[in-house]
């Protein structure tokens, strides 16, 4: 497969998320910067998390008003993958690709630390070496990843399988105490409608070695080549 | 021309900058009811430009936010 990596102003994640793809996984993968105005040629396209433009203004807005941001929607459309990790994600709820919107914790502190979540959709390309219901372990690190979708739009989104990953306790109970940051409905990945767009605040390209501690992270990337 | 945008968490949604700064404000003895904490963006624009286009469209996620143009 051949992979795209976005990079925007900020991006920080770029790096790992390349690594992970070239010499975990063993595919091909290329940067892209913000001006590219057209992805033609990739099989996935990645967003991966950082501080694009700073935050500034909102988190992930500035660069979805970038070339690079027309063509992730031109791509989008056209059914190709794309993954939005952290601050991808709140970039592709800012390009409309991905319905709601990200908001600062409600204990208002950043988080950096390790999660458990429930995987609620496994039928993805982005999901399929999961089990349904399984429990994973992954690392978050975000000041903004408070999911919110008006109630209705919420009511669609869980009928459709929208929801993918939601934030649980090891033995995948979903709780407030589970919840990290206040995110609606203990929402911690989703999908578009046509399962072709996923976002999700934690961390897979973190997650994707024994040396340091964790196993779940590259399973994802594996769903994707599988 | 001089634009003045003000962008307000929409009311009802959880607002934690706003409430912190409310609880603070009743630690120090002050009679507040509500606290909410936006931002403001000054624009220089020309004649004839589109301000409720450029804000609905750049400034403002309408989901979370209201605003008022000065």
């Amino acid at each position: 497969m051949k992979f795209a990596v976005c990079v925007f102003p900020g991006s920080n994640c770029d790096y790992d998320t390349y690594y992970v793809i070239r010499d975990l996984l063993g595919q091909d993968v290329s940067f892209v910067d913000h001006n590219t105005k057209r992805l033609n040629g990739f099989d996935c396209v990645v967003l991966p998390g950082g501080f694009s433009f700073g935050d500034y203004l909102r988190a992930g807005v500035l660069a979805s008003k970038t070339p690079l941001g027309n063509a992730i929607v031109e791509y989008a459309q056209k059914g190709g993958l794309v993954l939005g990790i952290c601050n991808g994600f709140q970039i592709l709820t800012e390009l409309h690709l991905l319905p709601g919107v990200l908001l600062r914790n409600e204990n208002l502190t950043f988080l950096c630390k390790d999660v458990y979540l429930r995987v609620e959709n496994n039928s993805l390309p982005f999901t399929r070496r999961f089990e349904k219901g399984e429990v994973i372990k992954l690392p978050i690190a975000h000041g903004e990843g408070r999911y919110y979708v008006p109630e209705e739009e919420l009511r669609s989104m869980e009928e459709g399988g929208q929801i993918v990953l939601r934030y649980c306790d090891e033995k995948g109970n979903i709780n407030s105490q589970a919840n990290p940051n206040g995110s609606l409905y203990n929402i911690a990945g989703i999908c578009n409608k046509e399962g072709n767009v996923f976002g999700l605040m934690p961390h897979p390209e973190r997650a994707c070695e024994d040396l340091l501690g964790y196993r779940d992270g590259i399973i994802l990337w594996h769903s994707l080549v599988a | 021309m001089k634009v003045r945008v003000l962008i307000l968490p929409k009311r009802g949604l959880l607002d934690p900058e706003g409430r912190a700064v409310k609880e603070m404000l009743l630690d120090g003895g002050f009679d507040v009811k509500d606290v909410k904490v936006g931002k403001v963006v000054e624009l220089e624009v020309g004649e004839g430009t589109d301000i409720k286009a450029l804000v609905e469209k750049y400034l403002v996620n309408p989901l979370v936010e209201e605003y008022v143009i000065e």
